[in-house]
């Protein structure tokens, strides 16, 4: 900046330059990486840059080289604070193009651990955000309820975050006998924890001085960016896949979809605060809903037979004494048993592996289980094209399948919710100051995982 | 609007520029030449009956190995023949990828007033990869068809700043192809690991 | 390993420093990927890293001592992530942090760095897809076991190789 001594009074003639500032890939904001290039005019951005692509792991490659059951995993990886909303979206996507059905069960399994994900996607965000903007207390708090929903997931599925659960015709095993429980008690929790931190947040000067007003954005532009989800619905404009498009049993569960007015970032921490009230109230209906599945206990002979002995008598070949027993496994196993197939599966036998008794029990399920785990064989839809779109913690989440009839799939591609918001992102920092990036930038809750693939 | 009067609605105002037309698996999908591209997604913009305001994904196909999975060779080493399992029978089968063209691009709207979504598949040969850009008319498309330059290597005519998003400057050649082999890295520091 | 002349006052002074260089570890967490949900809540009340004394990330390499990378690196992020190691002042350590850091996980394709110990030197590994926190807290002892037996000044003992063993005549490796 040039002054001289005459100019030095008269702040119009005074020269000044930009100053680019480079919010580079590794930075304190926990979101992950992303780099921004801003051009400031003293305090205010100018414009910005966004330069995603450093967390690219090459997703849509790997998936077509593995089969359709192997992409589960990777699915998980997308957006990995909500892992099984994308395992729920590839699998339909797939079962889609199969044509098939699943038990009604299945589904609200599905739906409930979905929204289960949900609220600790939402959890995760809020917290960050709140953090970055020094409010440590509200995180901690936050993953605190996190750890509790994540111990529920653990129940069900044997992981706490990468749980890769559903499969294509189904979900890996059933609910255990006493979910409601600990379920209800979670759920406790987590309203425990979003009652204080909105004591804590909602009216706290310094946060709403923050929060209101910045990183403003119309429900035309969002539409033109292609933004989905709670972004959008902060605008006024009410989109929720869940709604407008149904998939799972989301049509018979009771639940709004909350609509903020202004599109700034108050307006999204609101929605997505009542959105995990909302979510748990999913849940709720759904346990009431749900429809009775098995119980594990042996119909036939009446006397349960420990794993690792049948696994012995199968080497042996004493059939007789496994065929048509029961067999109590261990946790990762258990409800996924015969008993449980018939609510858990789609009557498919060309793409669901079949119960382990029967793999070992009889020559049927030998079969299938060679058909779909060797090599040239597996899952093999008809050639085919479908996009399948959820309702995902950022927006709507499609899946794009291409297959040729062969065991891999041809193209999988993933509509990431987040990268449409991210490519909005110069525009809503634009006009801004620089301490407004963090609030906006922790609303937009961009995940890694999903937006570089 | 059901998926079929979608595909009409198209067909009949553009007899000329769409060569094909299904609805597998409950999906309106429209096979269009690439020149009306910018037309036919203005008029599914504008058009009071479709008003499909939501460019929701703009994506490519690479067609060059449909078909070709290799075969089996578990037990090629001991001479047993292996024939791959049936594929499972489809009552209603797909038209089959598009004519010869090596890519298509494809175009997925959306309407948040009808509800209604309808797909555009745009072949491409190789030789002139080129397509229209929609920035001007949907401003997300902007990012999603930088990411389909990176991938493909599909240019797109008047798109304002098309450079790689995914991959960094110094990459050669566009991963997702189906010629690129998966493991082939060209790292900027390190050994070739 | 290297140790100075064994008098009672400098030994004892290396295991203090050593005791006091484990017990106040600043941590930058180059975080990246699903490993970061691991991480977080590793550092969160239920798992509490603070107990260790590691519970104050530096987010300046300039004033951490454990550059903590979590998740998987691409080849775009990889120089980087370099520069963020060159930047860091001696003594330093490395954890890897996930199997995607150790040895790439299974996204061996080819945007992704199989393994970052081909670009930095690693001193402990914790896999896992995400490892549980239980993991990342005994990857953080084996740590701080590794901080005590340092020399003073923080410079690794030489790089062993042990030669590959020969399992059986004829089959050598």
């Amino acid at each position: 900046m040039e002054t001289t001594p005459t100019t030095r009074n008269n702040p119009a003639e005074l020269e000044t330059r930009d100053m680019m500032l480079n919010f580079g890939p590794a930075h304190p904001a926990m979101h992950g990486i992303v780099r921004i290039v801003t051009k400031l005019d003293g305090e205010k951005i100018l414009e910005a840059e966004v330069e995603i692509g450093y967390l690219h792991r090459g997703f849509e490659k790997m998936a077509e080289v593995v089969d359709y059951n192997g992409v589960i995993p990777y699915t998980d990886r997308l957006n990995y604070v909500s892992p099984l909303i994308n395992n729920m979206g590839y699998c339909m996507a797939v079962e889609k193009l199969l044509r098939i059905s699943v038990p009604e069960r299945c589904q609200y399994i599905r739906v409930i651990l979905a929204e289960i994900s949900r609220i600790s996607d939402h959890l995760t965000c809020v917290g960050a955000t709140a953090m970055e903007l020094g409010a440590f207390t509200v995180f901690l708090y936050m993953i605190k309820a996190r750890e509790y929903l994540w111990e529920l997931v653990e129940k069900v599925t044997g992981a706490r975050l990468t749980v890769t659960y559903c499969r294509v015709g189904g979900v890996k095993a059933d609910l255990p006998e006493d979910f409601a429980e600990p379920c209800r008690q979670a759920f406790e929790e987590t309203r425990k924890v979003l009652a204080e931190s909105e004591a804590l947040l909602t009216r706290n000067r310094i946060f709403v001085d923050r929060m209101n007003g910045t990183g403003v954005i119309s429900a035309e532009d969002a539409i033109s960016y292609g933004i989905t989800g709670p972004f959008l619905r902060s605008t006024g404009a009410d989109y929720d896949v869940r709604k407008d498009c149904p998939y799972a049993v989301y049509d018979r569960l009771p639940f709004d979809v909350p609509v903020g007015s202004r599109g700034d970032n108050m307006d999204r921490y609101l929605v997505r605060m009542e959105e995990m009230e909302q979510s748990m109230r999913i849940v709720e209906a759904a346990l009431r809903d749900l429809p009775p599945g098995p119980v594990l206990v042996n119909p036939e002979t009446g006397r349960p037979i420990p794993a690792a002995e049948m696994v012995d008598l199968a080497k042996e070949g004493n059939i007789p004494a496994i065929s048509g027993g029961c067999v109590v496994a261990g946790p990762t196993l258990e409800g996924s048993g015969r008993a449980h197939r018939p609510s858990i599966a789609a009557d498919e036998k060309r793409v669901f592996l079949p119960a382990k008794e029967d793999a070992y029990g009889n020559i049927e399920g030998l079969m299938q289980q060679f058909k779909l785990v060797m090599l040239g064989h597996g899952v093999r839809p008809p050639a085919g094209e479908v996009y399948f779109p959820v309702e995902g913690a950022n927006g709507e989440l499609g899946f794009y399948v291409v297959s040729d009839g062969a065991g891999n799939p041809y193209r999988v591609r993933v509509r990431p919710p987040c990268f449409a918001i991210m490519s909005a992102l110069p525009k809503l920092l634009s006009g801004e100051m620089i301490a407004d990036i963090i609030p906006t930038f922790g609303s937009v809750n961009m995940i890694g995982g999903e937006l570089d693939r | 609007m059901s998926t079929f009067s979608l595909c009409t609605s198209v067909t009949d105002r553009f007899p000329d520029a769409v060569s094909a037309s299904h609805t597998y698996r409950d999906d309106a999908t429209v096979v269009l030449r690439p020149e009306s591209l910018l037309e036919v997604a203005r008029f599914l913009k504008d058009d009071p009956a479709l008003q499909m305001n939501y460019l929701m994904d703009v994506t490519a196909v690479d067609y060059s190995a449909f078909g070709q999975a290799p075969t089996p060779g578990f037990f090629a080493s001991s001479g047993v023949a292996v024939s791959p399992s049936s594929q499972i029978p489809d009552e209603d089968p797909w038209p089959g990828p598009p004519e010869l063209a090596r890519f298509t691009v494809v175009y997925h709207f959306f309407s948040t007033a009808h509800k209604h979504r309808l797909r555009l598949v745009v072949p491409v040969e190789e030789s002139v990869a080129e397509v229209d850009s929609l920035t001007d008319l949907l401003a997300g498309a902007n990012w999603l068809e930088r990411e389909v330059w990176d991938m493909f290597g599909i240019t797109f005519r008047g798109h304002p700043d098309l450079k790689r998003i995914l991959m960094y400057e110094e990459f050669e050649g566009h991963p997702l192809r189906r010629d690129y082999p998966v493991k082939k890295r060209q790292p900027l520091i390190g050994p070739d690991n | 390993m290297m140790k100075t002349e064994p008098s009672f006052f400098t030994s004892r002074l290396n295991e203090a420093l050593g005791w006091a260089r484990k017990y106040s570890i600043f941590q930058y967490p180059f975080v990246t990927a699903c490993c970061g949900m691991e991480y977080m809540a590793t550092a969160c009340s239920h798992y509490d890293v603070d107990r260790f004394g590691a519970g104050l990330p530096r987010f300046s390499p300039r004033q951490a001592d454990v550059l903590f990378v979590v998740g998987t690196i691409s080849h775009k992020m990889a120089p980087v992530l370099k520069r963020i190691h060159d930047q860091m002042a001696d003594p330093k350590w490395v954890v890897a942090f996930g199997v995607c850091t150790c040895t790439g996980g299974f996204y061996d394709n080819y945007a992704t760095v199989m393994g970052i110990d081909t670009l930095i030197p690693v001193d402990v590994y914790i896999p896992g897809c995400p490892p549980r926190p239980e993991m990342v807290l005994d990857g953080l002892m084996k740590l701080q076991d590794k901080i005590q037996d340092q020399h003073a000044t923080g410079k690794r003992p030489a790089f062993e190789r042990h030669p590959l063993q020969v399992l059986k005549e004829g089959f050598e490796t």
